[in-house]
């Protein structure tokens, strides 16, 4: 009996380092979140218990927080789509035995490695309007016809209620999508090369076009390395800032996503309602990406494939 | 004949799409380093279009020694190392524990160790702050530490899931001899998860390097403070004069592109792996 | 590699690296003072030179930046007990008083009254009173001067005097009206190809500024108040008559791209180089401009002036210093304010960042192009002399709502209404 606890607290001790600075750092800061959002503060010294005011509050009377759960939606709507399929495109590229691939693949990867604030500070430099060095680029390319104002939020693409689409979001998505792709390329390069060569090999001799062997090896094989890709790039985009931030400030609202908002508010002495906020997301990135997986377990049964 | 000319055709039209790609990601750190080198009259003429006549390495001085960006650098690199040991020794020695030990509430540990990468926390550093305040570690080590915290789920989550995958005859022919579990560990376990330790490295300098919220509220002494401070600190102050802006986002940038250069095989190797065990 | 030497070094390192750490300062009389102002960074440092020198007290500014985290930082020191001795506090006055009521700043009224208001009356009254408290006051704060200012900033337009020449306008005889603003913006944009009117709107308090100071003058001060008290709606006419304003501007055609992305410095920065006719800006932009182009030919002037002859202008302390009120070291720190307040270090304050004064008797010291800005100090108004104070929450969506609207994707009524609906929703809970 006693050895068995022993046993089990050198077993414990493993893991008491990272659990110690987990609690401090993350669960105490969390429990102390969770307090916090049931309260109307302002961090210094009002603290009134409100009860589920603030949650009430940011779903249902604050106008502008679906906005920003929208304006964030469509930054990872665009990234999972156009992002992941030039990405896969890319991938299918390099991987047809390409022999320059390697090359291409140190420079994809490159813009993954540089902060947010390097990559915002630097591509509003060259957006801008004025001078518009983007501008000038697309001009001595001869692709005069595609010039506009970058980051303009004056005219409406599209508009649903209080949701207004912009050029200064699309461009926002873009910026974000062309600084992340690099992981998703990665990642799927690497679930290409592990699908092996014999399934193709066979599928030819029955006689398979290419694109079927895509849809009927590529594609379910791919399954879960797509998954991961998806739930790395929401966790990835929807909790992006600074980037936005450095970029369009905003732009009056129509570039503002959730995690914005909460520092806003954090920083105009809400504390109880962006804690609130916080939750809320956080909650919502947490259902989404179980039922990612969920599917991905599914499709993964019905395609055949053992899951791991 | 006709394969032929079709193989070569979408050949072009494969390197033309790979190439186009590439060239959209490296213009613009190219035109950055260009405009770096530029005066600024020169820079206003041109935009920094043309390839600097007649290069100058005064923007980089001004950085440096007005900025102080050098010192700042000093700084990141020596928090990005310590940072980054502090997270492979931690999320090893639990990830170890996690996958190959037997111990109370395992499972409830590790789910809420997975569930922590999803949950932003906007006010947390308020009672960290707090905390730390009382314990005297506000400077450094308090953000050594909280840094350690941040990478300390992903990297856990990575390594357990690939000493998972690994078989236990080496463990267990190992225990035969004598080994204790923190020897076994050491010496068995981490060699073999060395492709997974590349990846904790790598993304983990990535974060700490790149990181700027925390470490703008963790220091009170200015002259302990990392690149990203300096840099935007820098910045506000300078950012009308383009070549100079270029030139300090340059020198935060090198740094971890060289390391990205050196390690790229490494990194690459490690994604794929963890992307397999994902 | 043996693990032992390995645990080791590990241990070693960490006990390195904390026990390097920075040790509490134990110097009974050091005084450590926080600011935000990045740009006034080698003036203080000098200041703190100089008073170490005359009194061998050590004097330490410490520069947090940018001002967003600078106040996340104030707040949580506050919380942890480890504020410094004197510090300043950014935001609504509001946030000033919770400070107060937590305990955290020391009231200065004992020693402003000393030896008959002496220090108290060197300061401009308006400057002074933004840290001021009055009998009964809305924030239930127990009335007393809280903070020593030490500077004064106001907003105003600028214009570019060299491009008035240039499009045959006269360069003395700057816009008096609404209408001729922008009949000059525009007349400047079709013959030089410059913009009419930047700012930094991505930044909402500039816009905020211009919408209050428009609005005091437009309905006078006391509807003013009432709307803030909530008795007047803001779908008001006179507030859809402030909002119209900046749609006007921008149906006009003069603003600058890009206005509502950007930062105030980008503004000044492009203004500076000649790119726009006119922009709204504060005192300090006078050490802006002169840094970025010191050749730059512009004039302050006041808009709207014909309209109504007792027109008010947001201003007054520009920044202001609290002292700890828990801090041992008080009577240390109020010493230093006090020095730091007189006419000489003003004086040199003025010299290096080209502020208003705080004090008053400065005036023949200030650059030519401040001086006549000293004409408007009494017309000063600013949020923290209002009886009342606008929820947080209300400003930032107005600050949206025009900022959406200079972009065209929104109506001043529908500016008017959602401002109205949050402010209701406000003054319920």
């Amino acid at each position: 009996m006693n050895a068995c606890l022993k046993e089990k607290g050198v077993n414990f001790s493993f893991i008491f380092p990272a659990l110690l600075i987990f609690s401090v750092f993350y669960i105490y800061p969390f429990i102390y979140t969770f307090i916090l959002s049931f309260q109307r503060g302002d961090g210094i010294y009002i603290s009134e218990f409100v009860g589920l005011a603030n949650f009430k509050e940011v779903l249902f009377y604050d106008k502008d927080w679906w906005p920003s759960m929208f304006y964030g939606g469509f930054i990872t709507f665009f990234a999972l789509t156009f992002q992941n399929v030039v990405a896969l495109l890319l991938a299918l590229a390099v991987d047809k035995a390409i022999k320059t691939g390697k090359i291409y693949r140190v420079i994809f990867f490159v813009l993954c490695v540089l902060s947010e604030i390097i990559i915002g500070l630097l591509m509003r430099q060259i957006l801008i309007s004025n001078p518009g060095i983007f501008n000038q680029w697309l001009d001595k390319l001869g692709l005069g016809f595609f010039l506009h104002n970058w980051l303009d939020a004056k005219k409406i693409l599209f508009q649903v209620g209080n949701v207004k689409i912009t050029h200064a979001l699309v461009t926002t998505a873009l910026v974000h999508s062309w600084k992340g792709f690099g992981w998703a390329f990665v990642i799927l390069l690497a679930g290409l090369q592990a699908i092996p060569e014999q399934l193709y090999e066979s599928a030819r001799i029955d006689g398979a076009r290419s694109y079927q062997s895509f849809l009927n090896i590529t594609l379910p094989l791919l399954t879960p390395v797509i998954v991961l890709v998806f739930i790395l790039t929401i966790l990835g985009t929807m909790q992006a800032f600074a980037m936005i931030l450095a970029l369009t400030r905003g732009a009056g609202g129509l570039t503002e996503v959730p995690v914005m908002r909460i520092y806003n508010h954090l920083r105009g002495s809400q504390v109880g309602l962006a804690c609130a906020e916080g939750i809320v997301l956080g909650v919502i990135l947490i259902a989404i990406s179980f039922t990612m997986l969920r599917i991905s377990k599914w499709v993964r049964s019905r395609w055949g494939v053992l899951p791991s | 004949m006709y394969y032929q000319v079709k193989k070569v055709i979408v050949l072009i039209l494969l390197h033309t799409f790979l190439l186009s790609v590439a060239l959209s990601c490296i213009t613009p750190l190219l035109w950055m380093l260009n405009a770096s080198f530029k005066t600024d009259t020169e820079f206003r003429e041109d935009l920094g279009l043309k390839i600097a006549s007649s290069p100058t390495l005064e923007n980089y001085k001004t950085a440096l020694t007005e900025g102080n960006l050098g010192f700042y650098f000093l700084n990141s690199v020596f928090y990005t190392f310590i940072t980054v040991l502090s997270i492979v020794m931690v999320s090893s020695l639990a990830a170890y524990g996690f996958s190959r030990l037997q111990f109370p509430c395992k499972n409830v540990i590790f789910f809420m160790f997975l569930a922590a990468m999803m949950i932003p926390l906007p006010a947390g550093f308020v009672p960290v702050y707090i905390l730390l305040n009382k314990l005297h570690l506000v400077n450094r080590t308090g953000y050594v530490l909280a840094m350690t915290n941040i990478g300390l789920s992903f990297s856990i989550y990575l390594l357990k899931t690939f000493f998972d995958q690994l078989p236990r005859d080496l463990e267990d022919a190992a225990r035969i001899d004598g080994c204790n579990k923190l020897r076994i560990w050491w010496n068995v376990g981490l060699p073999l998860v060395a492709p997974a330790l590349a990846v904790v490295i790598i993304f983990n300098s990535l974060n700490v390097w790149n990181e700027f919220v925390l470490a703008s509220l963790m220091f009170t002494e200015d002259n302990l403070m990392p690149l990203q401070v300096g840099l935007m600190e820098f910045y506000n102050r300078n950012i009308i004069q383009h070549t100079l802006l270029m030139a300090s986002l340059t020198i935060a940038a090198v740094p971890i592109i060289l390391l990205y250069l050196v390690m790229q095989r490494q990194i690459i190797k490690g994604i794929t792996a963890g992307a397999m065990v994902g | 590699m043996h693990l032992s030497k390995v645990v080791w070094c590990f241990i070693v390192i960490i006990a390195l690296i904390s026990g390097c750490a920075p040790r509490q300062d134990t110097d009974e009389k050091k005084i450590v003072i926080w600011h935000w102002m990045n740009d006034r960074k080698s003036a203080f440092e000098e200041l703190a030179k100089r008073y170490t020198s005359q009194t061998n007290i050590p004097v330490k500014f410490k520069l947090f930046f940018p001002p967003d985290i600078y106040s996340q930082k104030v707040i949580a020191a506050a919380r942890a007990g480890s504020l410094p001795e004197i510090f300043g506090i950014l935001g609504e006055k509001k946030s000033l008083s919770s400070f107060i009521k937590a305990g955290h700043i020391l009231d200065l009224t004992p020693v402003m009254k000393e030896n008959a208001n002496e220090w108290k009356d060197s300061f401009y009254p308006q400057t002074l009173q933004t840290t001021v408290f009055e009998k009964g006051n809305f924030y239930d704060v127990k009335p007393g001067i809280y903070g020593v200012p030490i500077d004064t900033t106001l907003m105003q337009f600028v214009y570019n005097r060299e491009l008035f020449k240039r499009a045959g306008l006269d360069p003395d005889k700057p816009p008096q009206t609404f209408d001729e603003f922008i009949t000059y913006a525009q007349t400047i944009k079709d013959k030089l190809g410059v913009d009419g009117f930047i700012c930094g709107w991505g930044e909402g308090w500039l816009l905020n500024c211009l919408a209050t100071e428009w609005a005091i003058n437009i309905m006078d001060e006391q509807r003013f108040i009432q709307t803030l008290e909530g008795k007047i709606p803001y779908t008001d006419e006179k507030w859809i008559q402030v909002f119209s304003l900046f749609e006007k501007i921008k149906d006009s055609g003069i603003l600058a791209a890009d206005i509502t992305t950007m930062i105030n410095k980008e503004a000044e920065d492009a203004f500076s180089k000649g790119k726009a006719a006119f922009s709204f800006n504060g005192s300090w932009s006078v050490n802006v401009y002169k840094q970025l182009s010191p050749e730059l030919d512009y004039a302050f002037f006041s808009l709207p002036k014909a309209a109504n002859a007792s027109f008010k202008i947001w201003g007054g302390a520009g920044s202001s210093f609290m002292v700890k009120a828990k801090s041992s070291n008080k009577d240390e720190a109020i010493k230093f304010l006090k020095w730091l307040t007189a006419r000489k270090q003003q004086k040199f304050l003025i010299k290096n960042t080209n502020n208003l004064a705080a004090i008053k008797g400065c005036e023949q010291d200030l650059p030519p192009i401040l001086s006549p800005l000293t004409d408007n100090l009494d017309r000063l108004t600013h949020p923290n002399i209002w009886p009342y104070n606008e929820d947080s929450r209300v400003i930032e969506v107005m600050n949206k709502g025009l900022q959406q609207t200079v972009m065209g994707v929104k109506t001043p009524q529908e500016v008017a209404q959602e401002v109205q609906q949050i402010k209701q929703r406000v003054g319920r809970r």
